[in-house]
This record gives structure tokens, sequence and C-alpha cells, in this order.
């Protein structure tokens, strides 16, 4: 006969008494859980959709001099043939350490051309990749299939009275307009676009780029450490993260967290209180029997532990079963909430995590039930005597 | 020295409205080895002074030596120390524990006590063996009869080998025959060179008992030991 041993036949043989309490810490346990891995599964979700947003590195050749504007930003050297990034370099960036985190390496050459009066922007990209990048480009028509089509901007298209299906001389080459894109908003809507090899050969820069969009993303990328590693491992060129992508990313992410985790406080609180009102009746009800152990000599410090200990059983039991409903609401809840299918992913972080929480907050919700139960005069919870 | 020394005991329970006295400077010196009746009308003060005696409940005023120590000289702790050394309680109602079974009710006092588990079986059994209710050991409180109940409860303030023994009412919920058998346990007991003070306003418990002493109005009216004249109650 121990401590231990009164409180487990306690529990065992008054299991009734203590559902209420499990299970109100259960439900606590298991919707911090719910959310939790609702918030992880999300934001996975979300960082691998953001992967497809767009780019957030930008390689450009290293200059001092002119400069085009393109996209907002301000490219070096575009407009000196002389400074260029080798094509062939390209290869080196997928040997980053992070090279994991690259989505998509998009390259592009840029020159402007002349359409008897209007002076053009001309585009030459790897056509698949920069659809991946581009997933908002959407285009009358097609998108450019072989080397002798292109695809037009809308503001260009309106400038030259452009149809899909008409045919356009560029530097005495001969393309068909295969598509023309839709409105973008952006300085999309001023370009020629058409593939890469036919615009270096047009604007006769064979084997170079002009610059190069990276999608290299997910919320705990470490872009700036790539942005060194690009730099090494392609030097003379410039490597700049564009932040303001990143840091908006980064806001939503984190304003989803804060949510969670407001909510997830609002409802351990209530637990909490459950834990509280429960251990507080039960001493409350117990008090000749707590009377008793007083009498019997058991100390203050033996009364507390005898309700704390059996709290943390409680505790123990309501975090592992609050875990798995947890889980398992995640699971329901999971396909709901998401367009496309989201893997649930079981981390026995978060379970020691549920665990921890729900001994916590169960003890130092018992922790005043426990202190009042020691402090019980001996002779009021006796009234026999 | 005496074993059990009362000097000027005064409790005094203070109401909105009103005081109660409940002991009047009493004074009572126990030997080591007595079986100590208590007796008297209901309000006499007899529960106050075995609740004072037990180290329950603190005094307005005066002193209680129990082998030479003062016990409400004694910090909170050290008297549930002194509780769990010292005395072994029986009350009236009982107070089995009701999810314990005979054995691990008795055991109670000794869960908090540094010994192996086979050790306090060891104890436990011995003094269940000893008011008769081993072969009831692992039986339920709600499974035994009221007599067999009081038998666990006073092998429970046995176990320990406590030098008192506080007794209150033991046998106020039991029939004739039931409470003949528990008083001779007691006598047994008393006999083997145990204390024991027991409250009791049953008269046919007295020819138990080698000392009594009657209260009335909190004070000891009458004392078996002592002349008359020498203990009437000061007012």
């Amino acid at each position: 006969m121990t401590l231990e041993s009164i409180v487990l036949n306690n529990l065992r043989r008054r299991k009734g008494r203590m559902v209420f309490l499990v299970a109100g810490l259960l439900i606590g346990v298991a919707t911090v859980v719910t959310l939790i891995s609702l918030s992880n599964a999300l934001t996975a979700d979300v960082q691998h959709k953001m992967e497809h947003y767009g780019a957030n590195i930008l390689i450009t050749p290293r200059s001092d001099d002119l400069s085009l504007s393109y996209g907002g930003i301000t490219l070096g050297g575009v407009s000196v043939d002389s400074r260029e990034i080798r094509q062939a370099d390209l290869a080196q960036i997928m040997t980053i350490p992070n090279s994991r985190n690259i989505a998509a390496v998009a390259p592009k050459v840029l020159g402007a051309v002349e359409i008897g009066s209007e002076r053009v922007l001309l585009m030459g990209v790897e056509v698949d990749k920069e659809f991946q990048l581009k997933k908002w480009w959407s285009v009358q028509g097609e998108p450019v299939t072989d080397d002798g089509q292109i695809v037009a901007g809308q503001s260009v298209a309106n400038a030259l009275g452009l149809q899909v299906g008409d045919e356009l001389v560029l530097r005495d080459r001969p393309f068909r307009v295969s598509g023309i894109l839709n409105k973008t908003g952006s300085q999309d809507d001023h370009l020629l676009i058409a593939s890469l090899p036919v615009v270096q050969q047009l604007l006769g820069k064979p084997g170079t780029v002009s610059l190069v969009e990276v999608a290299a993303l997910c919320g705990d990328c470490p872009v700036t450490d790539m942005v060194n590693q690009i730099s090494t491992a392609l030097p003379g060129v410039d490597v700049s993260a564009i932040q303001q992508v990143v840091k908006t990313r980064m806001h939503a992410l984190d304003q989803f967290r804060s949510f969670s985790l407001a909510i997830a406080a609002v409802v351990i609180l209530i637990g909490a209180l459950v834990v509280f009102v429960t251990m507080m009746s039960a001493v409350n009800e117990r008090t000749r029997e707590i009377g008793i152990f007083r009498a019997l000599g058991f100390r203050r410090g033996h009364v507390m532990r005898l309700i704390l200990l059996e709290s943390s059983l409680l505790s123990l039991l309501a975090g592992i079963l609050g875990f798995f409903v947890g889980m398992g609401a995640t699971r329901i809840i999971l396909p709901l909430m998401s367009e496309t299918h989201v893997a649930l992913h079981w981390s026995p972080m978060l379970a020691s995590l549920a665990v921890l929480l729900a001994l916590v907050v169960g003890c130092l919700a018992s922790f005043y039930p426990a202190l009042h139960a020691s402090r019980l005069d001996p002779t009021e919870a006796l009234r026999a005597l | 020295m005496a074993f059990i020394n009362i000097q000027q005991l005064n409790k005094t329970f203070t109401s909105d409205a009103d005081q109660v006295v409940a002991l009047d400077d009493l004074t009572v010196e126990i030997s080591e080895g007595t079986f100590l009746g208590v007796m008297g009308p209901s309000g006499s003060g007899k529960s106050t002074l075995l609740t004072i005696l037990g180290g329950l409940s603190r005094p307005t005023a005066g002193q209680v030596n129990v082998d030479g120590i003062d016990i409400y000289a004694l910090g909170g702790e050290q008297l549930a120390d002194f509780r769990r050394e010292y005395l072994g309680f029986v009350f009236q109602a009982f107070n089995l524990i009701p999810y314990l079974n005979a054995r691990e009710n008795v055991m109670l006092p000794l869960a908090v006590m540094r010994l192996s588990a086979r050790e306090k079986k060891r104890m436990a059994n011995q003094v269940l063996e000893r008011v008769g209710l081993l072969p009831r050991a692992e039986h339920l409180p709600s499974q035994l009869s009221g007599g067999e109940q009081e038998r666990v409860a006073i092998a429970r303030a046995l176990v320990n080998g406590p030098p008192l023994i506080l007794a209150d009412e033991p046998t106020g919920s039991l029939d004739t025959a039931t409470s003949q058998s528990i008083m001779d346990l007691f006598s047994e007991l008393n006999a083997d060179g145990q204390t024991i003070v027991m409250v009791t306003h049953n008269n046919e418990n007295k020819p138990y008992f080698d000392r009594t002493i009657v209260l009335r109005d909190g004070c000891v009216a009458e004392d078996s030991a002592t002349r008359p004249a020498a203990v009437a109650c000061a007012g």
C-alpha cells in the first residue's frame, strides 16, 4: 500500500466520476492537436502551391551599365550585348546544397525588335518551365509548341492588331501567332514570347541568357542562404531575392498559425476550467475521506500528492487519447479544407506535445483543488468525531 | 510522570452570535496501560477532548503532553507525524475507505511509511488475524457486516503499533452481542499493555474500563480514580 496504489484503487473502482475530467481535457487536447496538425498540413499545402506561384530569386548579369526594366525589376545590362549569362553555367544551380528546394529554373533571353515603326521587347523562354512558373498565364489559342510559333502579350497584340493565326516577320524570320496572352496586368502584356533557342539565334546571342527566374520556396526555405549558394555557384552574376514575395508568403503563413494558436489557447483554457471544476468537486465529495487520511497521520504534502497523482494519471490518459482523437478529426476535416490531396503527417513531436500539454494543464488546474484538500481541517472533515 | 498529562485544557467555539465553552479548565493525568472510559451526557465535551487528545483540534488554552511531548507545540506536519506514530483512531462510523478492501484499509497508515510492500502486508495480516478477520481481508467494506467493519477499523488503529488508541463510541452503531465482542477485543488489547481512551455513553461498557471519568459542562465531574470532592467542577 502506497500513495500510488491508493490512487490506482480509487480510479479503478470509481471510474464514472473521472470520465468527465478525462473527457474535458481530451476535447481540449484533441482540438489543439487538430488545429496544429491542420495548420501544419495546410501550411505544407500552401507552401506546395506557392512553389508554383512564381519566382522569388532573380539571377541577372553583373553590370554597372545601362538597364532595362522588366516586371518592376531593374535588369542590369540587358541592353548591353557584351554581358550575358552563359546558359551552360545554369546547370551549376542544381548543385547547391539546397537544390531540393528549387521548384523551377526559368532562363530567358531578352532583346528589342522592330516591327514596322514599333519597338517591341522579344523574350525567348524555355516554354515548359516558363508556363510551370507562371501558372496565372492563360493563352487564347495555344502556347508556343514549335520554333515557328510566337505568343503575343495583350498590349502588343492590341498595338499591332495581331490575331491568333496571323503571320509576323521578325528580322526576316516568319512566325505564326499561336496564341495571345490574356491580360496579366504586368509587363508580360508588352512582350512577344518565343522559344529560347530561336530568340537566341534571332538576337545573335547563342548560348547566353539575359536573366533567370528561380522558384525556390517553402516556409522554412532559407532564401537568403540559397541566394548566397547560387552566387557562389555562379560567380560573375547578381543574385537577388525578391523579398516582397517571400515576406508576403511568410506573413500569410504566420497569420494562419497565429489564428490556430489563439483558438487553441481558448480551448485549452476551457479544458483547464473543466479539470479545475471536476477536481474541486471531487475534493469536496471526498472531504470525509481526506479527514480520515489526515487523522491517520498523512501530512498535507501526502494529501496534495494524492490529488496531483490522480490528476496526472488522468491527464496522461487524456493526452494520449486526445492525440489520437485529434489526428482522427484532422483526417476527417482536412479533405474538406483543401482542394488538393494533402498528406496527414503523424508527428511524434506533436504526440509528445499533446501529452505534455495535457499533463501541464491537468496539474496546473488541479493545483488549487489539491492545495484546498491539503488545507481541510481534519475535524471539520471528520464530522463523526 | 503520567503517560498522558492534560493540564487546564480549555476549548471555546465562537460563532457570530455566541460562544460555547466545550472544555473548561479540564485537568486529567492518565497512566500508561490504562483503559480509560470517558463518559457523560451529550454536549459534555467528550468528543472535543478526544479530538484535542488526538492532535486534530487545537485547544483555546492549556497543554496536552503525551509521552512527554507537548503535542500542540508541534508544527502542523509534525503533528501529522505524531498522529501516525503515537495514535490509532477508531471512529464511531468506522470511516473505512469504500474503494479499498479490508487489508488495504488496514494498511492505510503504512502507506506513507518507508517499508517494503511485503512487510506492510505482513503487518496488516498480523493485526487482521488478531481481530479475527484475515479470511475476509479481500472484501470491500460494503461486503462486511457492521461488527466486521469495526474490527477492520480496530486493526487499522493497531497496525503501526501505536502507544495510544483513541476510540469514539466504537459500539455506538452495533447490536449488543457484537458490542460485547468488540469490547472483549479492546479488553484483550488492554491486557497486553495497550493504553486506550474510549468515549462512550453506554453504561454497559463501564465494567470493561479500569478507570472512568465523567464529564459535565466541559470539566471532570467524576473520576473513579479520585475521591468525588477532589474533582468537582469549579462552577
